[in-house]
């Protein structure tokens, strides 16, 4: 007996000392995430990365719409271009909103703060999907994508990827440039976890951004020859026209002749408007391939979130809308236009110009209340419907996908730029451009233009116009100088009901205060 | 193979039956001084083996050799010996020991005697329970234990508490201690299906609760102690005649009150007075008190039967079998729970092996009312009648929209009634946990001990939520690929735990004439291991609305430790007890993964030193204790790994015609290492008067740092913003006091009386990595109203848990706030965040417990209360629905709200409105726990039995200045609380 307790506790002993040897045993793997040598193992799995490159600007999270890439802020108000719209949009004359999510007022009011959670969530999501494409870039080197025995075409087409990761986050450092100005600066060089990003100025990610995008022009895939939603040689060269446009506020330095050169050879890729301005944002806007050069994609039953078109589309019903009409089960009540928007179009009872979306039954142009969504026009250019009238596929999230380069804006940055005195155009193709654009919106030519009407302030106006709510606005009005001036006030601009002037500071917004405090490169703008 | 032969060793002596010849039945009664019974003492053969117990009233009847001698033994009494006399009969009088002191408690791997402990242990067995119907076990020494919170969570059937030992020690990894029951460290988690872990032990079988508050106590647990240890023992069968034990209570719950919202007549009057025609015209001719309509009285029953005895009359066991019913106060919730436990204790080879079987199991039956009715009723238009009057929606009223899709007005509120009724969320859990103790004293050296416990924790939980097609909550909530909607929920979910435990030690003890010495030294091994199984989602009709990417996932961690621990004591005045533990945790990478935690603490009996022939002076002893412990529970799995996930197929993203599943890089800290607290603990225990007084007095001081916290991201530099990483300070420090009087010790009446306080200040004492006084702080908390908002912040040079708020200002002649008015703190213009201040805290400052007991006669009773003094809460169910904005809404439907509105009248416009620090609102309070009474009816059924009844109310009352339903809500945010019932419950409970 006493041989088998002995043997037990032996037994028992060596059982453990053996757990001792055998540490191995916290070596875990998680069931179903896994390495990147597994992610990256075959073509499929460096479209599935891809995806996600992409996909940060379209989706809040990897899980569904109650994921969030970003922490500390809702899920749900974490996607890109809610945020970018908010930022673009509510601050200006264009739109106002009813609720009370904190910082959301202080857009309009033009009172943020470095805390604001929205300002804050940009700057993460735009990083986030920089540092996103960073890492594709590192896991796409020929030396890797050999190394796991990939060849020949899809060696090649993971080139185009990479290419295309780099164009995704040249126009995620344009948005941070032109935002935030001075943003943290970081590349495939870097190492995960361990580089502290350094800030940058806007004048070397001008630099930077420009001869990046030049760089990739070239080997990019031709116009109109990718697959949909993957950006090409045109979204290349329309991002370098918009930076062009934009180089006096971002450097101090004009390139009108750039900016009109870049248009042209979008224009000349062989991109036509859709004959029907209304049904730009629709469910089925995915086949208006003629118009649109690059957008984000949603789709109602596979790309959900409660962001993006989702959100302009729920946000802009209220009061007396019937929600069925736009293709959803219900208004959020919350976004709406100013008088100064409206009476662009003069009477609205007599005007022929079919942008001018408005729904005015219930509403008050003037706009006493902020806060109450009948106080304002509200806007019905997004709907949830085909052309053919019928609903996406779901009524909660929408299927419109969000263009962020159209051919409507490189007419109107050739003719800014000719206007501006670029040498690079003439006046007469200018006019000819703004003209299609007034054919389509007038539906015949009364609305066209002669070519003295072709002035700088006229393109203004019909930019806002054109491009209503897509997200131009607060970076027209600064290159116009009307943002922070006080020689153009729209009603509650800087706080006031009949607006008034902000510091001009306020052309950038701050570098979040979260930020500053875990990086210390950091410095803040100006006047925060 | 060995482990067969090794139960042929153990099963072998059952059949051995042993021979007891000239045995005679020997009867009596065991009473201490007073004369009241003194129950579960042991009764002894002198020198020998243990033959029975006495029962409920102090009784018993063993049979012992004639000649021989009986010993009594009882924790608390010094032990009582006689000759069985010719008679058979024998009455015993115990008197209380001095030393209570020679009392053994369980501390981690091994027992201590009492006198001997030099750390903060807390013990609290059986008799000293909390009287009642308790659901979960934690409940039993609420109010108890100094330094110890126990605030329950709701009021649904088996809901669990936040538990919280000196205030916890961290800020993101866990602050819940460490509960070890029979050995077994259980599973921190949940399980699917069950609102509670804990409320699958059922609290009748639990003989003990030992609280271990330091690092000397607790650093043998080393990874997991910093939050303190709680040791559960379970009841063990002590030999001798079969005694079974029956008892039963039945319970009446009662809503213990209402959120104050407008009644019908106060809604009417208020949107006739503010609203718009449009308004008044939405207004209905019901009166619907919706929060009655939700709320119900319920009852339910609590059974159980023990048995305890020895098999063949000589393998000690023990037995039990219990069911629970009870039912919601919110209608449709209910829990049944039967559990039975088995314990074995056979002893081998001339008491050398000792065995400890031990196997606990629970099913529970849940069905889970829909908790969105509480929040819903407070909301509900009270002009609105419950019912339609036709079939839509299953008869129920709900705001209409005949535009829409659904039928319905969409951003209004749901019928609460609806939620309740259309909803059927049923749950089946299964839970086990046991061990198997080898405890062998070598043959050849007695004071050397080897332990072997091999240990299991498994459960497993699914249920099924049903929602009808015709409920508004989910009507036409999908439309499929032929334009055909489809509404409600038919989903399943399922989950099960396992978790492992291999402990092995050694133990030698052997007193010299140098001193005692007590050398324990051991291996440790768990491993936990939850497989979630993945469900599509479903319409009420079966239509799959979205299917998983994975069928299961299955996360593990594991933990490897070594310990050894020296007790060592000099002329019994001497005192030194010093542990060190190395743990590895997977949840760290190899270069982190190991941590090292260290303990030492000395004591001082001064009563054996000055004051041995004081009468006065039972006992003083000084102890003093420092230590460091690790935390690394509540953390994420495997953050320290670079990984990549595969999106849903939410989450897609489209290439051309195809949609892809996204891979995403995941944020990652290889850095990610131990979070370690510093413990430093001082203590008296005294014992005066013969006893009278007795009690303790402590002060000590933790100091955790590398927390794991939520850390900002320098953005661009990972995957993710925000990660946990080991940055920041926290600082504990307290004082505890707990002071047991015996008021009155007589005959027929006692009357004892139990205080304890504890006094807890804690600060953030660092928050960054480098030094930055200009850092805010990290906010969270967030609460219904507005999106994305939070209320708390975690600030250096603050509390855990601060209130950060714009100071309201309010009108200086009527005292109310004023409108969208704050203070401009920084003094520059304008009110934006920068304006927030830190205010008050979340946690009490000082918290106490009351307990009183006293016996008269036949009778005895007692009450518990308790006390907070320093916590808030910001007050969510006023700040979300009082104001006039709540009420009149743009969107077209009324909605009720707080009586708040009619106080102050506040617009609710704009978004600083929810941070103000009006809504922050004193939650000290203090609560009647329990009062009880208890009759000893005594023998029934021919003497063959012993019967008791009792009668107990739970929740009795709260005294606070709180303006919500409740105070004591833990996490700092009042809103849409399940209300606490009040429970009256009756019991008997009969001995035979």
């Amino acid at each position: 007996m006493k041989r088998y307790i002995l043997k037990t506790a032996a037994l028992a002993f060596i059982v453990a000392s053996s757990f001792n040897s055998c540490t191995k045993k916290l070596d875990l793997q998680p069931t179903n995430d896994v390495t990147a040598a597994i992610a990256y193992s075959t073509p499929l799995g460096y479209k599935q990365n891809l995806g996600k490159v992409y996909g940060a600007f379209a989706l809040t999270g990897n899980y569904g719409p109650g994921s969030g890439d970003i922490a500390g802020i809702d899920a749900g108000t974490s996607d890109f271009f809610r945020l970018f719209w908010k930022a673009q949009e509510l601050s200006t004359d264009e739109a106002v909103v009813a609720w009370g999510d904190p910082g959301i007022q202080d857009f309009h009011l033009m009172n943020w703060s470095p805390t604001n959670p929205m300002l804050q969530g940009l700057y993460y999501r735009s990083l986030y999907q920089i540092s996103v494409a960073n890492e594709f870039l590192r896991q796409s080197t020929d030396d890797k994508v050999a190394s796991r025995g990939i060849t020949g075409v899809d060696a090649a087409n993971i080139k185009q990827y990479a290419l295309e990761a780099r164009f995704i986050r040249a126009y995620q450092y344009w948005v941070l440039m032109d935002l935030f100005g001075n943003p943290p600066f970081t590349t495939e060089a870097d190492v995960v976890g361990v580089t502290i990003p350094k800030q940058t100025t806007r004048t070397d990610l001008f630099n930077y951004i420009e001869s990046d995008l030049k760089a990739i022009e070239t080997p990019m895939i031709a116009a109109k020859t990718n697959e949909y939603g993957r950006a090409d040689k045109a979204a290349c060269q329309a991002l370098l026209a918009r930076l062009y446009l934009n180089a006096k506020v971002y450097t101090g330095t004009a390139r009108y002749n750039d900016a009109i050169v870049y248009a042209k050879k979008v224009i000349d890729a062989g991109y036509t408007p859709i004959s029907n301005y209304t049904q730009l944002m629709l469910a089925d806007n995915h086949t208006n391939t003629s118009e649109n050069i690059f957008t984000i994609n949603f789709d109602g039953l596979k790309t959900q979130n409660w962001g993006g078109t989702t959100f302009l589309t729920h946000a802009s019903i209220g009061g007396s809308m019937n929600a069925a009409d736009y293709g959803v089960d219900g208004g959020w009540y919350g976004i709406r236009t100013t008088k100064s928007i409206v009476d662009l179009y003069g009477d609205l009872g007599t005007n022929q110009d079919k942008r001018a979306m408005f729904y005015n039954n219930g509403q008050n142009k003037e706009i006493n209340d902020l806060t109450n969504f009948n106080d304002g026009f509200a806007v019905t250019r997004f709907r949830n419907k085909t052309k053919a009238g019928a609903t996406g596929a779901s009524l909660t999230w929408v299927d419109i996908d969000m263009p962020i380069f159209r051919i409507a804006e490189m007419y109107l940055i050739y003719a800014e730029g000719v206007t501006r005195g670029g040498t690079t155009g003439d006046i007469a193709t200018a006019t000819g451009f703004i003209n299609i654009l007034r054919t389509r919106a007038y539906g015949n030519v009364t609305g066209n233009i002669a070519p003295v009407q072709l002035t700088t302030n006229f393109i203004i106006d019909e930019r806002a116009k054109e491009l209503m709510w897509e997200g131009f606005r607060r970076t027209d009005l600064i290159r116009y100088d009307k943002f922070t001036e006080g020689t153009y006030l729209w009603p509650w601009k800087g706080g006031a009901k009949d607006g008034t002037s902000v510091s001009a500071f306020r052309k950038l917004y701050p570098i979040p205060s979260s930020d500053l405090t875990s990086n210390t490169n950091l410095k803040q703008n100006t006047g925060y | 193979m060995n482990l067969k032969r090794l139960l042929i060793v153990i099963l072998m002596p059952l059949v051995v039956l042993q021979a007891n010849a000239q045995d005679k039945v020997v009867t009596g009664k065991v009473t201490n001084a007073s004369g009241a019974p003194i129950a579960g003492a042991t009764i002894k053969i002198k020198g020998g083996k243990s033959i029975g117990s006495t029962s409920a009233d102090g009784s018993f009847s063993v049979k012992a050799p004639t000649n021989s001698t009986i010993e009594i033994v009882s924790v608390g009494y010094s032990s009582g010996q006689m000759q069985v006399p010719a008679s058979g009969l024998m009455n015993f009088l115990l008197q209380p020991t001095t030393e209570s002191l020679d009392e053994v408690v369980v501390i981690g791997y091994g027992t201590a005697k009492k006198k001997d402990l030099t750390g903060s242990i807390a013990v609290v067995s059986a008799k000293d329970f909390v009287k009642g119907q308790f659901t979960t076990p934690e409940q039993l020494i609420s109010g108890k234990v100094a330094g110890v919170s126990i605030t329950p969570n709701g009021g649904a059937p088996g809901s669990g508490s936040t538990i919280r030992i000196r205030g916890g020690a961290s800020l993101n990894a866990s602050n819940d201690p460490l509960i070890v029951i029979d050995g077994v460290p259980v599973d921190p988690n949940g399980i699917s299906g069950s609102a509670n872990a804990l409320s699958l032990i059922n609290p009748n079988d639990i003989e003990s609760f030992n609280v271990l508050k330091d690092a000397s106590a607790a650093a043998i647990y080393g990874s997991r102690a910093s939050n303190g240890v709680i040791i559960i023992t379970t009841k063990r069968g002590v030999g001798g005649k079969a005694k079974f034990n029956f008892s039963s209570m039945t319970s009446v719950y009662t809503p213990s009150g209402k959120i104050d919202v407008l009644s019908a007549a106060q809604f009417r009057n208020f949107v006739n007075a503010n609203g718009k025609p449009s308004d008044i015209a939405l207004m209905g001719t019901a009166n619907t008190d919706w929060q009655n309509e939700i709320y119900r009285t319920s009852i339910g029953s609590d059974n159980n039967l023990s048995m305890s005895g020895a098999i063949f009359g000589k393998v000690p066991f023990r037995a039990s079998l219990g069911h629970l019913n009870q039912q919601g106060i919110l209608r449709g919730g209910s829990l049944q729970r039967t559990s039975a436990a088995i314990v074995v204790s056979p002893k081998f080879f001339n008491n050398h092996l000792k065995v400890d079987f031990n196997i606990k199991g629970a099913v529970t039956e849940n069905q889970f009312a829909d908790e969105g009715a509480i929040g819903a009723a407070v909301g509900f238009d009270p002009t609105k009648p419950v019912q339609s009057g036709n079939n839509r929606f299953g008869r129920h009223w709900e705001w209409l929209d005949p535009q829409s899709t659904t039928g319905l007005k969409s951003l209004a509120p749901i019928n609460p009634v609806g939620l309740l009724h259309q909803r059927d969320d049923r749950s089946h859990v299964e839970r086990s946990i046991g061990n198997v103790q080898f405890d062998y004293k070598f043959h050849f050296l007695p004071e050397l001990r080897a332990v072997l416990n091999l240990g299991y924790d498994i459960s497993k939980g699914g249920g099924t939520v049903v929602i009808n097609d015709s409920a508004a909550q989910s009507y036409k909530r999908f439309k499929d690929v032929n334009n055909k909607f489809h509404g409600g929920v038919n989903n399943a979910y399922r989950q099960t735990n396992q978790n492992t435990l291999m402990d092995f030690y050694f133990n030698y003890a052997k007193n010299t004439s140098f001193g005692n010495i007590d050398l324990t030294a051991g291996y440790s091994y768990q491993a936990f291991k939850t497989t979630n199984f993945n469900f599509s989602d479903n319409t009420f009709n079966g239509t799959k609305v979205n299917s998983p990417v994975f069928p299961f996932d299955i996360p593990e961690n594991r933990l490897i430790g070594f310990y050894s621990r020296l007790q060592y004591s000099y002329k019994g005045k001497y005192l030194l007890t010093a542990t060190v533990r190395r743990d590895g945790s997977s949840r760290f990478s190899q270069d982190n993964r190991w941590g090292t935690f260290p303990s030492v603490a000395v004591g001082w009996r001064i009563k054996d030193e000055f004051f041995k022939n004081t009468k006065a002076i039972n006992d003083l002893k000084l102890r003093f204790g420092y230590g460091v412990t690790g935390n690394q529970d509540g953390i994420p799995l495997y953050l320290y790994q670079p990984t990549y996930n595969l999106g849903s197929n939410q989450s897609q993203y489209q290439f051309g015609n195809t949609f892809y599943n996204i891979y995403a890089p995941a944020g990652y800290n290889s850095a990610l290492r131990w979070e370690q607290t510093e413990m430093l603990n001082a203590g008296i225990d005294f014992a005066l008067f013969n006893n009278r007084v007795t009690g303790t007095v402590e002060y000590y001081e933790r100091k955790t740092k590398d927390l794991l916290n939520a850390a900002n991201q320098p953005a661009g530099s990972n995957f993710t913003n925000i990660i946990i990483a080991n940055v920041g300070n926290l600082i504990n420090k307290g004082v505890e006091l707990t002071l047991n009087l015996a008021m009155v010790s007589k005959k027929d009446f006692t009357w004892d009386l139990g205080f304890n306080i504890n006094y807890n200040k804690n600060e953030i004492t660092n928050l960054t990595l480098s030094p930055d006084p200009t850092y805010v702080g990290n906010t969270f908390g967030g609460f219904s109203g507005g999106t994305g908002q939070t209320i708390l912040i975690n600030a250096l040079g603050h509390p855990r848990g601060a209130f950060y708020t714009y100071k309201q200002i309010y009108d200086e002649k009527t005292g109310k706030p004023i409108d969208g008015l704050f203070e401009d703190i920084n003094r520059d213009g304008t009110i934006n965040s920068s304006d927030l201040y830190k205010y008050k805290q979340v946690d009490p400052v000082v918290f106490m417990g009351i307990n009183s007991n006293f016996t008269y006669k036949k009778w005895n009773g007692g009450f518990v209360m308790r006390a907070n003094v320093g916590n808030y809460l910001y007050n969510n169910v006023r700040s979300g629905s009082g104001t006039v904005r709540n009420i009149i809404n743009p969107i077209g439907v009324l909605r009720n709200g707080s009586t708040e509105v009619l106080e102050s009248n506040l617009s609710g416009n704009g978004e600083k409105y929810y941070l103000s620090d009006y809504w922050v609102q004193n939650a000290s309070f203090l609560r009647m726990d329990n009062i009880n009474i208890g009759y000893n009816v005594g023998k029934v059924f021919n003497n063959k039995a012993n019967l008791r009844l009792s009668a107990n109310v739970q929740n009795v009352f709260v005294i606070t200045k709180y303006r919500g339903l409740d105070p004591e809500i833990s996490g700092g945010i009042d809103n849409n609380l399940y209300v606490r019932p009040r429970v009256f419950v009756f019991g008997i409970g009969l001995d035979f």
